[in-house]
């Protein structure tokens, strides 16, 4: 389903963030990447995202190189692919539940579809009070939970979440993962970046281990090993 | 495009516009000062456009014709001046006229028309001439003499004058200076209008700069570069509607308030009449510069942040 195929990424400044890294994922799994900060985790997933190009090799989605993608067709690629940032990214001049419809809008549904879903989607994340409420009026496991909602509500066949509990207590930190999981067992690919040992331990799923930009474990069940 | 995007664009932008409060207020008071500049420069224009134009109308020329000369004779040169391409009218006044408007003139002095009675009628007929340009005086002058000196209205013309010739002279003075003040007030204009659209511009775009993770955010979300784009030109166009609305507001109070003022002082231009008389006109400049402005300014904007 994604596959990177020695991928590397050099900055101008010569700094290398990504060194020939290749490995596959299969749909319906659940990968964990993990790797203290700078080891290359957000790079990954903004190749897959085609936010950054690689220096060399190829990202593919569905066979699809994605950086060979036109602008004019990412949008259909990324609707594919729901992200979930560590700062949420919520747009702040819209409420929660326009947060989520814009997604649903932005591919095209239609209005009886959204006043639906949206209230379907926020109740899953247990926000159905919030509706109304902007982005600055909640917390930050309600925003990174209007995040998952927005990410999730277009049906899409990855999630990539990077580092979604970085700003969260371990409260929050747990129902995040937790709404993962059951995302996940709904049968939707799950891509989660952190450095949250406590969440990979607890996870019990596959762990690619990268380590100043290369990887260097890749583990069926693994743990956070550093 | 279905008529629910279209919707969609329009809402959004609409919702942009409101809830970006404090940002659209300083989009719209930069606008407004932009394109208050823009009508005073009308203003401006029109003022100085009238005023030359009506004192050049008010410079005129005349021409006394002996005593002696016959009506026909003098109406024939009337004919052949009329005839030039520089002259605008000829009037033409017989002795008796020219008489009538002496007396009318003098009509408290009773020695000066008492005198006059007994002299009898001293006056020559009169031709007064206008020219389309009041550089044309001297050619016309110049054609009146070819005419007395080559001996085909000696017998006819007395006097050449202008009407006053230091009147003639101050308004070649003043069209020279009113040519050289529109060349340097034009050029000065531009610039000045040319820099406050740059910086209204530059105003927009820092709102919009304000919005980029927003538009990124969008982008990674999967919408489309159009809607994303289409709002934030919305919301442009609706600050310069709003701007160009404002400034017309304000032209109404203030144009009243120097009404008569600009009338005494620049002979007759009434700038409040004038704004109310040609109002469609102001309206469509002042609001389509306005939503024009708006509407480019984040269409370019916004593509820089659209290149992911």
């Amino acid at each position: 389903m994604i596959y990177y195929d020695r991928v590397s990424k050099i900055y101008a400044d010569n700094s290398t963030a990504l060194e020939d890294v290749s490995f596959s994922i299969e749909p319906g799994e659940f990968v964990s990447i993990v790797g203290h900060s700078g080891a290359g985790k957000t790079t990954l997933v903004k190749m897959l995202l085609a936010e950054e190009k690689p220096s060399s090799g190829s990202v593919f989605f569905e066979s699809i190189n994605v950086h060979e993608l036109p602008l004019s067709k990412m949008n259909a690629l990324r609707r594919k692919i729901g992200t979930v940032f560590q700062d949420f990214r919520l747009l702040p001049n819209k409420t929660a539940y326009e947060n989520v419809a814009f997604a649903m809008e932005a591919a095209g549904r239609g209005e009886e579809e959204i006043r639906s879903d949206v209230p379907h989607v926020l109740e899953l994340v247990d926000l159905s009070d919030k509706l109304n409420n902007f982005p600055g009026e909640l917390s930050g496991g309600e925003q990174q939970r209007v995040a998952i909602a927005r990410a999730i509500v277009n049906q899409p066949d990855v999630i990539v979440a990077d580092e979604p509990t970085g700003n969260l207590d371990p409260v929050n930190t747990f129902e995040i993962v937790q709404i993962l999981k059951k995302i996940n067992d709904l049968g939707t690919t799950i891509i989660l970046t952190t450095h949250n040992k406590g969440v990979i331990d607890g996870l019990k799923k596959r762990v690619i281990t990268m380590d100043r930009g290369k990887l260097v474990r890749d583990d069926k069940e693994g743990k956070y090993i550093l | 495009m279905n008529l629910l995007t279209v919707k969609r664009i329009f809402r959004a932008g609409l919702l942009d516009f409101w809830r970006n409060g404090f940002v659209s207020v300083a989009s719209i008071l930069m606008l407004v000062f932009t394109l208050f500049i823009i009508g005073v420069a009308m203003f401006a224009s029109v003022i100085v456009n009238t005023t030359v134009t009506q004192l050049q109308d008010k410079a005129n020329m005349s021409v006394t014709m002996q005593t002696t000369a016959s009506e026909e004779s003098v109406l024939n040169l009337k004919a052949s001046i009329e005839a030039l391409p520089e002259v605008q009218s000829v009037t033409y006044q017989n002795r008796e006229d020219v008489l009538v408007a002496f007396k009318d003139r003098f009509a408290d002095d009773q020695l000066t028309i008492q005198s006059l009675g007994e002299v009898g009628n001293p006056f020559g007929a009169k031709l007064t001439i206008t020219a389309k340009d009041i550089s044309a005086y001297d050619s016309i002058a110049g054609f009146l003499k070819t005419q007395v000196d080559s001996g085909a209205a000696a017998s006819v013309v007395d006097k050449i004058n202008f009407y006053d010739q230091k009147y003639h002279d101050a308004l070649v003075n003043l069209q020279n200076v009113t040519a050289s003040a529109q060349k340097i007030g034009l050029v000065a204009l531009i610039v000045f209008i040319l820099t406050t659209i740059a910086i209204a511009l530059n105003t927009l775009r820092l709102a919009i700069y304000s919005s980029r993770e927003e538009i990124q955010v969008q982008r990674l979300v999967g919408a489309s570069a159009f809607f994303i784009r289409a709002p934030f030109i919305i919301e442009g166009v609706l600050y310069g509607l709003v701007a160009g609305v404002i400034t017309l507001l304000l032209f109404y109070p203030l144009t009243w308030w120097v009404g008569n003022a600009t009338a005494q002082f620049f002979g007759g231009v009434n700038v409040f009449s004038y704004y109310l008389s040609h109002f469609p006109f102001f309206f469509l400049v002042i609001v389509g510069t306005g939503v024009l402005l708006g509407g480019v300014a984040s269409f370019l904007a916004v593509r820089r942040y659209l290149k992911i």
